[in-house]
């Protein structure tokens, strides 16, 4: 009888863990069923003409061409985005100090409204941005999307860099300040130098987050054929170029959907791979 | 001396504009949210003006006649986040509580970076996925399957042929919030104190009574809002979503019939708004819906996670 109970707790033991690696398994089944489908539809129609060219007659009508209007939008979008982010972020996140602001409710204030906003939805901060432009008389442009992108991304780097930053050891702060430094100088000159490797990964993951969105740029930067010339004009994006050429009739245009989803994917990727290696080699000079 | 001291105070100077200035940007990211809410409510302030709040709830949905029901959209949302919820929660609980208990160092640094390259694919990329994955084995083997063995039962019957719809949505949506749900349960489930399961184990419960029995009665408030969490960014999902769902403004009744969930409204209407009266003030209403919605449930999710996290301390 005894024994009979112990087998039953074994068997749903073993039915559990089981399971748990099916589930295990199916998520990382659907990532490679993603992979797979962007490589299969992607490869043939990536080539050195595809990203080095313009497209001819139009986006969605032209069947000539490739995608470097949208490589290159991205590029600037998201570069854009995450430079004026960065600056924000900075402040907010030296703010989150103990000198500055300290375990104050202010400080967890500022903490929990991040993490609020971190769940707004980016088509939201779109219509946002777009309510901001048409107040200022702003057409879709560079600008706009630099700024619908900042604020989609601000609260991603902000909570990732105050992380960092309050990981850097109080010790290290008050050798700092017995020697005089203000806290401007310590905050510039030490807590930046030991929070490097922290704040570099940040800043390319929200660079990742920045290039990969569609909704939030869908107004505020439009779309075009050339290449960017003015903060002023609207500017073309990977994700947008996926979107509205996968919806056309035509097979030749349709391939330069794939082939931008496929380039957005791999510098997702190769963001994701080089934010690994850099904490890696970046915490070697670190004191803990 | 002189020159000592007119340093000396520009560097106190400098220190504290500088700290100055950290405060108005932080007072400025903290009041981004309420900047958004009064943004939306100011745009959305004619049509809440002009239509009482029952016209606004009903299903007609057509602004060239200056009829703005959003019934249609709001069912299409909820559809399509619950039946994503549905089929994501099972997996995501499981495949967290192998990770948090189970699994070795070695396959949870193999797993790990995986969940987070998930949760770092564009939306974009996951609806184009969605259109030539998902879509067509919707319509090529779920919709005959249903035909054939499942007709009887009204939430299954495929009237909607074409593979665009709610399930599509679904599956698409599911396997987006997989990364949010696990991390945060992982998170949650690592969070429970090494005592407890101790203690447990040497009464002589095995691992998987210990979790089922300690841990998972812990961790409870905290799995609950890695699910809040996850419902929440389904919810807003917009591109991935609007790729595969179909569009068509009716109220579905079952999960083959195509919807039109609110952030799709947005995204598909704003080349057309600027031409009709009050269309982008409806439109910035719907945003203001679907916003308000998140930040309840986000709030929600926040504080039982704030509490779980420091009762683990």
């Amino acid at each position: 009888m005894k024994r009979l109970r112990l087998r039953r707790k074994q068997l749903e033991e073993r039915f559990f863990k089981g399971l748990m690696l099916l589930a295990t398994l199916l998520i990382g089944a659907s990532l490679a069923a993603i992979l797979m489908t962007i490589l299969i539809k992607g490869l043939p129609a990536l080539s050195w003409a595809m990203v080095s060219h313009l497209p001819k007659g139009g986006y969605y009508f032209g069947q000539e061409g490739g995608i470097l209007n949208a490589i290159v939008g991205s590029l600037y979008l998201a570069g854009g985005a995450t430079l004026l982010a960065f600056g924000l972020s900075l402040a907010v996140a030296l703010f989150l100090q103990t000198e500055y602001a300290g375990p104050t409710r202010f400080a967890w204030l500022v903490r929990f409204s991040l993490d609020v906003l971190w769940g707004v939805p980016s088509i939201v901060y779109g219509a946002f941005g777009f309510t901001i432009m048409v107040l200022l008389g702003l057409q879709a442009s560079l600008l706009g999307g630099i700024i619908a992108l900042a604020l989609l991304i601000l609260p991603v780097l902000t909570r990732a860099m105050d992380e960092v930053v309050q990981l850097v050891s109080p010790e290290l702060k008050e050798s700092s300040y017995a020697l005089g430094a203000t806290r401007l100088e310590t905050a510039l000159k030490v807590v930046l130098r030991q929070a490097l490797p922290g704040i570099s990964t940040a800043v390319l993951l929200a660079f990742g987050r920045a290039i990969g969105d569609a909704a939030s740029v869908l107004f505020t930067a439009g779309y075009t054929d050339s290449l960017p010339t003015s903060l002023l004009r609207p500017i073309a994006s990977l994700p947008l170029a996926v979107f509205f050429q996968l919806g056309t009739p035509f097979p030749r245009v349709q391939q330069r959907a794939f082939a931008a989803a496929l380039v957005l994917t791999l510098i997702v990727l190769v963001i994701s791979v080089a934010s690994r290696l850099l904490t890696r080699r970046l915490t070697r000079h670190i004191t803990r | 001396m002189m020159p000592g001291r007119v340093r000396a105070s520009l560097r106190r100077w400098n220190d504290l504009l500088a700290s100055r200035l950290m405060l108005v940007v932080a007072v400025f990211s903290s009041l981004l949210v309420i900047l958004i809410i009064a943004a939306l409510c100011f745009k959305a302030r004619p049509i809440l003006a002009s239509y009482p709040l029952r016209e606004l709830f009903s299903s007609s949905w057509q602004p060239l006649r200056g009829q703005f029901g959003f019934r249609p959209f709001i069912a299409g949302t909820l559809w399509v986040t619950v039946l994503a919820m549905i089929i994501a929660i099972p997996p995501c609980l499981l495949a967290a509580i192998y990770l948090a208990e189970y699994a070795h160092g070695r396959v949870r640094a193999i797993v790990r970076p995986l969940v987070d390259l998930l949760a770092g694919i564009p939306s974009v990329v996951y609806g184009m996925w969605g259109v030539l994955f998902v879509v067509p084995l919707v319509k090529d083997y779920l919709v005959p399957f249903a035909r054939e063995h499942l007709s009887f039962i009204p939430l299954f019957s495929a009237t909607n042929s074409s593979g665009y719809s709610i399930l599509a949505g679904g599956v698409v949506l599911a396997v987006m919030v997989f990364p949010i749900i696990i991390s945060v349960s992982e998170e949650v489930l690592r969070a429970v104190p090494q005592e407890l399961r101790e203690a447990s184990l040497a009464v002589g419960a095995t691992h998987w009574q210990t979790i089922k029995h300690v841990v998972l009665r812990r961790a409870l408030p905290g799995i609950g809002a890695a699910i809040i969490l996850g419902f929440s960014r389904a919810f807003g999902e917009t591109m991935a979503v609007l790729m595969v769902v179909g569009n068509v403004a009716q109220i579905p009744s079952s999960i083959f019939d195509p919807a039109y969930p609110l952030p799709a409204l947005i995204a598909n209407s704003y080349g057309e708004m600027m031409s009709i009266p009050l269309y982008d003030s409806a439109l910035l209403l719907a945003a203001l819906i679907l916003l308000l919605i998140i930040l309840v449930f986000t709030i929600l999710a926040r504080i039982v996670l704030l509490r779980a996290m420091r009762r683990a301390r």
